[in-house]
């Protein structure tokens, strides 16, 4: 029972990382037809950004900021100058995307070298709260209940204003949107900017914990890719959803059966995909 | 207009020949006045083409561009692995065996893919190729983890006939590579071919035709998945190893861009695209360590100058030409 409830709780941890990282995704897909094969390298970014920034004031919080801002920028900037002159062209922005995730990779090696390294956790979420026999670190419950706050503020975003309501009509369909007269075009770059910071992001949150190392970024890059397979792609609850799935299960499976773990990930999508091959929230 | 249309057709045809002839004068004549060196990378360009072409049948043919079609030559060439090094299992069955599991792999991964269009297409076959490579890295009492496996025995000792040193493994190699582009040939131009043209160019119209496109989709996805297991299985014996190495996400999207960097749906373009990656490769990791940040410069460059790919470009260009030439 207590090792169900800490196992239960890690795959949480995982699962909010999960979604910091795919609810960018999620969107730069369902607005832009994007495949981002970059979008772990935003991860990774965010990781050794913030290590940098780390290093020099010894501040968590000014690394987060600096970390989400700086690869918010690299991602507008991609999307600007280089995916946009493909539009419509699914498989060239997936090969330029590709092209970026490996000069970042190989970009973040050259800047940081190869050592594996993690964050250090920030002073106040220290130490770990004991209830009868289960020990869970604060920080890990620190960062679910802040992916939590960041998917309500999505959803809330998303249902509740203008922008939303615009970003859903350019999701559902970009040319009747434009029709519209809404500005389809900053919207995408809003939305990859966003997205990108948000998975940078999830980098510093998990830095502590996961660290960073190169090849972070193709680790997570599946998990991510899996979690909007599942969830339906371009919807945010499906994205919500499908990373408390693929985070439990990735986490029991690597507890339990350690050399099939990617094969227990594996399972779930395929049963979704049969059953409803749009994903869980996905419509189609 | 009938006379010069004729003319052009003959001129095109004789030049297709020539080219041929030259090439295949060249690919058969000149090895052995290299280094082994050079032989031994001509040999890994030539296992690439194999593969590449293999890929173009889904890309450039069909319309399914697969993210996981280096999977079935990491199938092939690991069932060689165990099976050789494990079973101590002679040549032929390592060969079938190697072509059965990657005809299974296809029919079972087909199953989960046929179905789905497009971009949907290349996030599902990206995530089932990671998976593969999962399995590879993680499967450790099978496959050996990240170790790999090594100890493959040579092709000689192993069938027995007279193939040591890299010059007639060389020729081995390129009789695989001229057996199998001559079947993939025939393959996309044959009936089923055209149907799979067909379904590329308007599925919708091709079903209303009544054509059972999900089924020709998923037989070409396991045509294609034979070939390229035969590529891993001259990879396995040529390497003498296999590792999950060429089975990850960088694998699968090189592969991807050996195709479209020569021009999909030409196969002569995707085997063009394949010898300069691995050529670059090569030539670049010799001289420097950086050689990702010089490739991923490549990719982003290519896609802005020759989007539909070299060899496309060079056929327009010498289609402009000779219509210039052949104007009265």
């Amino acid at each position: 029972m207590v090792y169900l409830l800490s196992q239960t709780l890690n795959g949480l941890f995982s699962a909010a990382l999960l979604f910091l990282i795919a609810s960018g995704l999620t969107l730069v897909f369902g607005v832009m037809k994007i495949v981002n094969i970059a979008h772990g390298s935003y991860y990774m970014l965010g990781v050794y950004i913030a290590l940098t920034v780390v290093r020099q004031t010894h501040s968590l919080l000014l690394g987060v900021i600096a970390a989400a801002l700086v690869v918010a920028a690299i991602g507008w900037g991609m999307e600007r100058l280089f995916l946009r002159r493909l539009a419509g062209q699914d498989l060239a922005q997936m090969m330029m995307t590709m092209g970026f995730a490996l000069i970042f990779r190989d970009a973040a090696l050259l800047i940081w070298g190869g050592d594996p390294f993690t964050l250090p956790y920030p002073a106040m979420f220290r130490g770990s709260i004991e209830f009868q026999d289960i020990v869970f670190p604060i920080y890990r419950l620190f960062v679910i209940l802040l992916a939590a706050c960041v998917a309500a503020f999505l959803r809330i975003l998303n249902e509740k204003t203008l922008l939303g309501a615009k970003l859903r009509a350019a999701v559902d369909d970009p040319e009747m949107a434009g029709g519209v007269g809404i500005n389809v075009a900053l919207l995408s770059g809003l939305v990859f900017a966003a997205g990108a910071g948000l998975a940078a992001f999830g980098g510093v949150m998990g830095g502590p914990i996961l660290g960073g190392y190169p090849g972070i970024d193709f680790d997570l890059l599946p998990l991510a890719f899996v979690v909007v397979i599942v969830g339906g792609m371009g919807s945010l609850p499906g994205a919500a959803a499908g990373s408390i799935l693929v985070g439990l299960i990735d986490n029991f499976g690597k507890a339990l059966v350690p050399e099939l773990s990617y094969f227990t990930l594996f399972a779930p999508m395929v049963i979704v995909l049969a059953v409803k091959p749009t994903g869980l929230f996905g419509r189609g | 207009m009938e006379e010069g249309k004729k003319i052009k057709h003959t001129t095109g045809t004789r030049n297709k020949l020539a080219g041929l002839v030259l090439v295949i004068a060249i690919l058969v004549g000149f090895p052995p006045l290299l280094s082994s060196y050079w032989v031994g990378l001509l040999t890994e360009m030539l296992i690439f083409a194999t593969l590449a072409m293999s890929l173009d049948i889904l890309v450039g043919y069909t319309g399914m561009p697969s993210l996981s079609h280096a999977g079935f030559f990491g199938v092939a060439a690991y069932t060689v692995a165990i099976l050789s090094t494990r079973h101590q299992a002679g040549f032929w069955l390592c060969l079938l065996g190697g072509i059965a599991m990657g005809v299974f792999a296809g029919a079972v991964l087909g199953l989960f893919v046929s179905h789905v269009k497009s971009v949907y297409f290349l996030m599902i076959t990206l995530a089932l190729g990671m998976v593969l490579w999962g399995l590879s890295y993680r499967w450790i009492p099978m496959t050996g983890g990240d170790n790999g496996i090594s100890g493959i025995p040579s092709l000689e000792a192993h069938t027995g006939l007279p193939l040591a040193g890299p010059l007639p493994f060389y020729y081995v190699t390129l009789f695989v590579f001229a057996l199998c582009g001559s079947l993939m040939a025939l393959f996309v131009s044959s009936p089923f071919g055209h149907t799979l043209k067909g379904i590329r160019e308007s599925e919708s119209r091709m079903s209303s035709l009544g054509v059972n496109t999900w089924l020709h989709r998923y037989l070409c996805y396991i045509v294609a998945g034979a070939f390229a297991s035969v590529a891993g299985i001259l990879w396995a014996y040529y390497n003498g190893f296999v590792s999950p190495s060429y089975l990850d996400l960088t694998a699968s999207v090189e592969l991807f861009f050996m195709v479209t960097l020569g021009g999909a749906g030409t196969l002569v373009g995707p085997a063009l695209g394949a010898g300069i990656i691995v050529f670059l490769k090569n030539f670049i990791s010799a001289y420097t360590d950086r050689w990702l940040l010089i490739l991923g410069t490549v990719y982003i460059l290519a896609i802005f100058f020759a989007p539909r790919g070299l060899w496309n470009r060079f056929l327009r260009k010498a289609r402009n030409r000779e219509r210039i030439t052949s104007r009265p």
